[in-house]
């Protein structure tokens, strides 16, 4: 039997893996270009048709662009430099027009033939590339309170209608209470409200001479509002980062009560929170013509059926109670001009309407308030206890006379350009079912994302220099055959996390820096057994053999080991620190492949079957 | 090149009275530091928000101090971060949780001590998700342990298994022991290093070990503490290159890598040093005095096949 030949199969593979590594590895190294990438604000895949639309639009105006391509149902353009890229991006958002979202991005300069084919370079983490990370919480009491305030009000009316007398309707906690006069009434309102919403646990109740229906929803309703509720925050979500103009955004729930928000390459946090996590929306009401603002202010109390608000000059205004119409009735806003004031137009589905309609024609001549309405989060010291309150904030933003009847379409002056611009934004993209606060945030600028590729590469570089340089004065010929595997282990795991698309981040160099300085621990394994056995006066063939084959199970349980640990990291962990875990997981399943395998390969090629006296080790 | 062969007959357990003295009084020490100072717990775990801004030129912190005492701001921790031109604001979480407003506030102010300030990181933890982490952190961790010792002692006798595990505890207590001393700053990124210190430690014992084991089955004549002696110098070289070639890359991190990362290299550090010499004193000496014989190494016939091993 000849020592240290390996059959062709084991050639094939080693040589077959070392090809198809550096293939998918090779997307890496072409760089980034400008670019400017075009998507469908509704998720949607765009096709053929978009891609010439864009490069028409471009070739109309004269922009000179490089390659133009459909990749995951995205338009990307490429341009020479980021003044055309911007010029670019201008034109097509303004040319393009509603459905179209349109965002600057760096865009790999991989050639078309390897695009085509499906190879992508590594995707880069949000600490790599620029970027903001936002982790919501949907306030999920505020949610329940919402629906409970919602039967509340639906009950007072039904009991109207049903012509039962009611002492009160009022939201009690997690229950509604209705209180009646006497039995008859309570056993009418309970089958109306039972008839109504089949799902609700209603109970009776006699405390004194009141008559009570205990109304509570079951658990069942709630896990239902609660769902509906972070599902409708989702999706909202996801059309204000339209309305943002990002690329490459990621909108995702986490868990029962969290959405994860991603915008990379956006630089500044407080635009994209205020359009983000804004929660407001619009009542329009009609101003108390009655009564007198001023001596409301001076009592410190509104007459009944009006409220007391402050316009924007501070001058103290009645509004009436009752909502002609809300924000969710909206069905487009936009910003614009109105006779150089900056105005905001907007659009009413048929219910707000025509309810506007009979509004105005009624009340000619009279005034009509917008008001602006905003969840914000205080913290409050309460026992010693920080505790979070949410607390609603209500701005009147105009008071305008109504000059006209209007129905399905009208505008909103008073504005400052700036807040036109984001109202329109956040009436265009919808209204969040309950309030949402930001409980994590992770914003790194472009240039430290920048410095941290530049840092880590470094670290890798000088890392893998300073091992093999020591490797190779130590273990001479064999050292560099150890070293050979080294690059191809770094080469395996770019490709890998080439071809998984896991995202890159600063820890999960540091992964790759601390694999490079670990995988070498096999071939020490190895080669010092090999050492033994040339002392222990085995003939390098057998002593070659026999050190292969014994530091095996060393080599596998210490691997083992390790990769438990990176394995547990990657279950529990989070953000940046799973991307550890996945280079590190990656470095070692593929260090056991070079350093045993693609080693061996080797060896067996240089000095397997052959006359060896020495060997230089 | 053979640089450790020659001289490599040394007595190692000879020494391991002084050894366990050593590590006794490096353990107390890092317990009274955790129990009496602590960890310094980033932002990450107690929550909280760091914003960190970058100037063109280097720039001093007592202005920023005073500026932000000014608005108000009086219990920020204001440092540099990695260079004189790089400065974080610290804050607690629960002096602001509305981190989009203290941000903002934070950086506007920055920019009146420089206009040319610029926002390069913020990172805020709600004090919720902060618990969460550090729960699962630390559930990550033990789960971590258990799982590595249950495949220890699948591969292992016991009497090992519990060297592999003192020495182990031992690591991670002086790592955590020196963080705590030196009040470094403890994040999610240390905590994975913990969890890669545990990992390199166990490598490095179970490579002893498995020396140990194939010894004593070929020596046995020899009394325990001669095989374990010579296992020791056998698996010196190797103990050692690895040693270097792991910390030479992790200097180079350490240097060249850039602030974020630096807490994450001194942990790997500390627990690649203390981890090799626990491999040796610790995990081995263990194993003697539990009195490990031959007898406790006859292999069942599951683990001589292994023996014989897959080969490549």
């Amino acid at each position: 039997m000849v020592l240290n030949r390996f059959p062709l199969w084991k050639n094939l593979l080693v040589i077959g893996v070392v090809l198809v590594g550096i293939v998918f590895a090779l997307p890496n190294i072409f760089g980034d270009a400008p670019a400017v990438q075009v998507t469908a604000d509704t998720g949607q895949p765009l096709d053929d048709v978009a891609l010439q639309r864009v490069n028409s639009i471009l070739e109309a105006r004269g922009i000179p662009f490089g390659p133009s391509y459909l990749e995951d149902g995205r338009v990307t353009v490429h341009f020479p430099d980021v003044e055309e890229q911007l010029r670019a991006l201008d034109l097509l958002r303004e040319q393009l027009g509603r459905g179209f979202v349109a965002a600057l991005t760096l865009a790999p300069r991989t050639p078309a033939m390897m695009r085509a084919v499906g190879l992508k370079p590594m995707s880069l983490g949000l600490d790599l590339r620029g970027g903001v990370h936002f982790m919501y919480e949907v306030d999920m009491d505020a949610a329940i309170g919402q629906a409970l305030d919602r039967f509340e009000t639906d009950f007072r009316t039904l009991l109207r209608d049903e012509r039962i007398r009611y002492k009160s309707v009022r939201r009690d906690g997690d229950t509604v209470r209705v209180v009646l006069e006497n039995a008859d009434d309570r056993r009418a309102a309970s089958r109306v409200i039972a008839n109504a919403d089949r799902e609700l646990s209603i109970s009776e109740r006699q405390v004194g001479t009141d008559f009570e229906l205990v109304v509570r929803m079951t658990e069942n309703q709630v896990r239902e509002r609660q769902d509906f509720a972070i599902e409708q925050n989702t999706v909202t979500l996801r059309n204000r980062v339209n309305e943002l103009g990002v690329s490459e955004p990621v909108v995702q729930r986490q868990g029962a009560d969290r959405i994860v928000v991603q915008l990379p390459g956006v630089q500044d946090p407080a635009q994209a929170e205020r359009v983000l996590g804004a929660t407001a929306t619009l009542e329009f009401r009609l101003v108390d013509e009655v009564n007198s603002p001023f001596e409301a202010r001076e009592r410190g109390r509104a007459p009944l059926g009006s409220a007391l608000y402050e316009d924007r000059t501070g001058q103290p205004v009645l509004l009436r109670r009752e909502v002609i119409v809300t924000g969710d009735q909206l069905t487009g806003a936009s910003a614009g001009f109105d006779e150089g004031q900056p105005a905001v137009f907007v659009n009413l589905d048929a219910r707000g309407a025509r309810r506007m309609g009979e509004t105005t024609r009624a009340n000619l001549n009279k005034r009509m308030a917008v008001i602006f309405i905003e969840q914000k989060r205080d913290t409050v010291e309460r026992d010693g206890e920080t505790r979070e309150v949410t607390r609603t904030e209500e701005r009147v933003i105009s008071v305008a006379t109504i000059r006209g009847v209007f129905s399905n379409r009208f505008m909103i002056t008073g504005l400052e350009p700036l807040e036109a611009r984001d109202l329109a934004l956040l009436l265009r993209a919808g209204s969040l079912a309950a309030p949402i606060f930001k409980v994590e945030e992770r914003t790194i600028g472009p240039s430290l994302g920048q410095e941290n590729i530049e840092r880590g590469m470094q670290a890798v570089a000088i890392g893998f220099i300073l091992v093999v340089v020591f490797v190779t004065i130590y273990y001479r010929v064999f050292g560099l055959i150890a070293n050979l595997a080294l690059l191809m282990n770094l080469v395996l795991v770019i490709a890998l996390l080439s071809m998984l698309q896991a995202a890159l981040t600063l820890p999960g160099i540091a992964g790759i820096v601390l694999t490079v300085g670990m995988a070498v621990d096999a071939n020490v394994l190895i080669f010092e057994r090999i050492r033994e056995e040339l002392r222990n006066g085995n003939t390098p063939q057998a002593a070659i053999h026999a050190g292969y084959e014994k530091a095996f199970s060393s080599i596998a349980d210490a691997n083992i080991t390790t990769l438990i640990a990176a394995v547990v990291l990657f279950t529990f962990g989070t953000g940046p620190i799973r991307g550890f875990a996945v280079t590190l997981s990656l470095g070692i399943i593929t260090s056991m492949f070079t350093a045993i395998v693609g080693t061996r390969a080797v060896v067996n090629a240089l000095y397997g079957g052959k006359r060896v006296q020495t060997l230089p080790i | 090149m053979d640089l450790f062969y020659i001289e490599s007959h040394i007595e190692f357990l000879k020494a391991r009275k002084l050894a366990f003295a050593i590590s006794a009084v490096l353990i107390i020490v890092s317990l009274v530091s955790l129990a009496t100072r602590g960890l310094n717990f980033g932002i990450e775990f107690r929550g909280g928000v760091v914003i960190e801004a970058g100037f063109p030129e280097s720039i001093d912190l007592p202005p920023i101090r005073a500026a932000l005492e000014q608005a108000g701001i009086d219990r920020s921790v204001v440092q540099h971060f990695g260079s004189s031109r790089e400065v974080t604001v610290q804050l607690m979480a629960d002096e602001g949780v509305d981190a989009g407003a203290t941000r903002d506030q934070v950086m506007s102010i920055l920019r009146t001590v420089d206009a040319r300030a610029e926002l390069r990181r913020v990172e805020f933890v709600g004090p919720q998700v902060g618990r969460e982490l550090a729960e699962q952190g630390g559930l990550a961790a033990l789960f971590a342990l258990l799982m590595i010792l249950a495949y220890v002692s699948f591969r292992f006798q016991w009497k090992f298994s519990l060297g592999a595990v003192a020495a182990l505890l031992h690591d991670v207590m002086i790592t955590l022991g020196i963080f705590s001393l030196l009040q470094l700053p403890f994040d999610l990124a240390v905590l994975a290093a913990i969890l890669a210190v545990i990992g390199y430690s166990l490598n490095d014992t179970i490579v002893i070990f498995d020396r140990i084991r194939e010894n004593m089955l070929k020596m046995r004549r020899k009394t325990t503490e001669d095989v374990i002696d010579a296992s020791l110098n056998q698996t010196l070289s190797r103990t050692i290159m690895t040693g270097v070639t792991t910390l030479l890359v992790l200097l180079a991190l350490y240097f060249l890598g850039g602030e974020a990362i630096s807490g994450f290299s001194i942990a790997l550090i500390i627990g690649v040093i203390v981890g090799t010499y626990s491999s040796i004193y610790i995990a081995s000496a263990t194993a003697l005095a539990l009195k490990v014989t031959t007898l406790d190494l006859i292999p069942p016939q599951a683990d001589k096949d292994e023996q014989s091993g897959v080969v490549p």
